[in-house]
């Protein structure tokens, strides 16, 4: 495999650097930054202890055995980022983020949210490192998260709703890139998932691959070898990708990344843009899409607010493209009843977005050996999307 | 084939008789195809020297409200790049006022580069604005660009470091539009205090015209920047002013008035003048 991005930030055709030119300047001086805290012994140190200490990590690797000997397949592990502070992965990209932001002297932090998982784990961040903080959020996902709004607000952050186009993920992005465009002398912009310009792709990745390190070295140590499989939900991408990447040149670990179908996808309600969609341009990179015949991006349903982006990172569109990943969908449906049964099957109530990568694991498991082991991501616990499970199980709580 | 050079030769036409340009921007289809055609010959009568048509996009990151509504309109009226470029190729026939296509990449890319150039000089477009695409993402457009005879016009940011200008400025042709804030498009009641200073560093690495727009809104403004750059570009003022004259229809009149007087404001601005009744700017 060759090693990406290029020094421009490219995973082959995807990716890149297509914003306006006011940020242009920024991208360079992000990227110069980025590379001397990599390099830097403090900046990693200050990022492991904190990581250890304030996130929780590592998080256990564990063994359904339940749910394994129920499937009566491949043997199922979950790596339980659901354990991380703040209940998802989120925080470990927003951990290191921040930090480069204490190190560039910003002193506003801003984010765009869908679910508000980020959104709650950046302003986690800037209450920790004392920096001015505002989200951007669609003004639909505010009204159906208001939840998590709540918190963001106790965190000290100011959360403002968005109302242009569709009033979601994308439209809070697109707000979050305006904001920047006109305060990118003072402000990190702290993007939550491996999409955006470069260098985002691969800073978003390489503080996610925290997941992928912790999780080969522990399947080595409870099962002396490497895992068959991996699963994990895509939309953006950053669980998967931090699961994949450090199992990238372990090429007999087939690596399965798992979209939202929504209704279907056959018909317009469903976000599953690696499965169904066409490549573009949007936010900053060149990517799959979920876009009509000419070129406008199109609106998007999942059940899972963390899964409705019409992209996805373009660092999945390369191993699509070169073949060393899969993807595939499972519908809303789906992901409730795999939600159900995790639930009761092990104890552990998996977010909406995560039970679509369990959703896949139960389809695939029986399919596959006994011997085979397979490490599907628990991104995020569930207690978020209570409401949304309920009022879709038609109980009212 | 486009008339190679439109754009050239506007500019040296009114390097000689001492103007600035005016460039109004205006969202292709808003409120409908029929009221851009009629605003870009309206335009042109009131003292427009090029027309900049936005193409709309459901996602345009770097503007401000009034042109996201904008080209919300445009795109519900259903002006597509095809569809543009069909009005732009019947309107050669009344008028040959450059005309330069802005907008985002992703409706030229989707329509395919190669395709969108060929098509786009067939129809008379002299000019490719992508907001979306720096230098460094452009060559896939860049080439077939110039191979039809289209100029790649660049944007230049106040973030812009002087030697990263002079190598956008290299890759240029037609001109340079500079945006004057550190911001999305809209209205401003000021102008940037070190815009002056800005052009005269430009100055000192290209002899490409520059134009300047963003926040640029009335022909006090205009006049202003008029006296310090070779162009002036209006956009969010316009499309405030479609959207208010949309309903009793009579939009073209609105817009083609404040085109006039930015116009004639920056003319007398060139001459020297203080034109009467813009004694009271509080620029």
């Amino acid at each position: 495999m060759q090693n990406v991005p290029d020094s421009r930030g490219h995973f082959g055709q995807f990716g890149g650097k297509y914003v306006a030119e006011t940020l242009m300047p920024s991208l360079f001086e992000l990227e110069s930054a980025y590379k001397q805290a990599r390099r830097d012994p403090k900046f990693r140190d200050e990022l492991e202890q904190r990581s250890r200490e304030f996130v929780g990590r590592p998080t256990p690797l564990y063994l359904c055995e339940n749910l394994t000997a129920r499937l009566g397949g491949a043997k199922i592990y979950l790596k339980r980022e659901d354990l991380c502070h703040t209940g998802a992965h989120k925080v470990n990209n927003t951990l290191g983020q921040a930090l480069l932001a204490v190190r560039m002297n910003k002193s506003r932090i801003t984010a765009e949210t869908g679910a508000g998982q980020h959104g709650v784990a950046t302003a986690t961040m800037a209450a920790l490192f004392r920096r001015e903080c505002e989200v951007f959020m669609g003004s639909v996902d505010v009204e159906r998260q208001s939840l998590n709004v709540f918190r963001m607000k106790l965190l000290g952050a100011k959360v403002t709703p968005v109302e242009g186009g569709s009033k979601s993920l994308k439209d809070a992005m697109n707000e979050a890139l305006r904001d920047w465009i006109a305060t990118v002398r003072n402000t990190y912009y702290l993007i939550g998932t491996t999409a955006g310009p470069h260098p985002y792709p691969m800073i978003v990745r390489d503080f996610q691959s925290v997941i992928g390190r912790e999780a080969r070295r522990q399947v080595l140590k409870h099962e002396g070898r490497l895992p068959d499989v991996l699963v994990a939900c895509v939309n953006g991408g950053s669980n998967a990708i931090g699961l994949f990447y450090p199992f990238i040149k372990d090429t007999s670990v087939r690596m399965i990344g798992v979209e939202a179908a929504g209704l279907g996808i056959s018909g317009p309600h469903h976000a599953a843009t690696i499965t169904t969609g066409s490549v573009g341009v949007l936010h900053g990179n060149k990517t799959y899409l979920l876009q009509d015949e000419l070129g406008q991006i199109r609106e998007t349903h999942s059940i899972a607010a963390g899964l409705d982006y019409p992209g996805v990172g373009p660092e999945h569109s390369w191993l699509k493209d070169v073949g060393r990943a899969e993807y595939t969908s499972v519908t809303d449906a789906e992901a409730l009843d795999a939600l159900k049964t995790l639930s009761e099957t092990e104890g552990i109530i998996p977010a909406l977005e995560s039970a679509h990568a369990v959703a896949h694991a139960i389809k695939l498991a029986p399919q596959l050996p006994k011997e085979q082991i397979m490490i599907v991501n628990l991104s995020g616990r569930g207690d978020k999307d209570m409401q949304t499970v309920a009022r879709a199980l038609g109980v009212t709580v | 084939m486009a008339s190679a050079g439109r754009i050239k030769r506007k500019f040296r036409e009114l390097r000689a008789r001492g103007e600035a340009a005016l460039i109004p921007f205006i969202v292709a289809g808003d409120p409908d195809m029929d009221t851009t055609r009629r605003l870009v010959l309206e335009l042109e009568a009131r003292g427009a020297d090029l027309i900049e048509l936005g193409v709309p996009f459901s996602d345009p990151m770097a503007d401000g409200p009034a042109n996201q509504r904008a080209l919300a309109r445009g795109l519900g009226a259903g002006a597509s790049l095809a569809a543009i470029l069909s009005m732009v190729s019947e309107l050669r026939a009344q008028t040959q006022i450059p005309i330069i296509l802005f907008g985002y990449f992703n409706p030229i890319f989707h329509y395919g580069c190669e395709r969108l150039c060929a098509d786009a000089a067939r129809a008379g477009i002299d000019g490719i604005l992508t907001v979306d695409l720096p230098p460094e993402e452009a060559g896939e457009l860049k080439r077939p660009a110039h191979a039809n005879g289209l100029d790649i016009i660049y944007l230049l940011a106040p973030t812009t470091p002087i030697d990263r200008s002079r190598a956008i400025a290299r890759s240029a042709s037609g001109f340079l539009y500079y945006v004057s804030v550190t911001g999305v498009t809209g209205a401003r009641a000021h102008l940037d205090a070190e815009l002056g200073e800005h052009m005269r560093e430009l100055r000192s690495v290209t002899d490409l015209p520059i134009g300047v727009g963003f926040g640029i809104s009335t022909p006090e403004q205009a006049a202003e920047v008029a006296t310090m750059a070779d162009a002036v570009v209006v956009g969010s003022a316009i499309s405030l002013l479609i959207e208010a004259y949309a309903k009793s229809g009579d939009a073209a009149a609105a817009v083609g008035g404040l085109v006039g007087a930015m116009k004639d404001a920056m003319n007398s601005a060139r001459r020297g003048e203080r034109p009467p009744g813009l004694g009271n700017s509080d620029g």
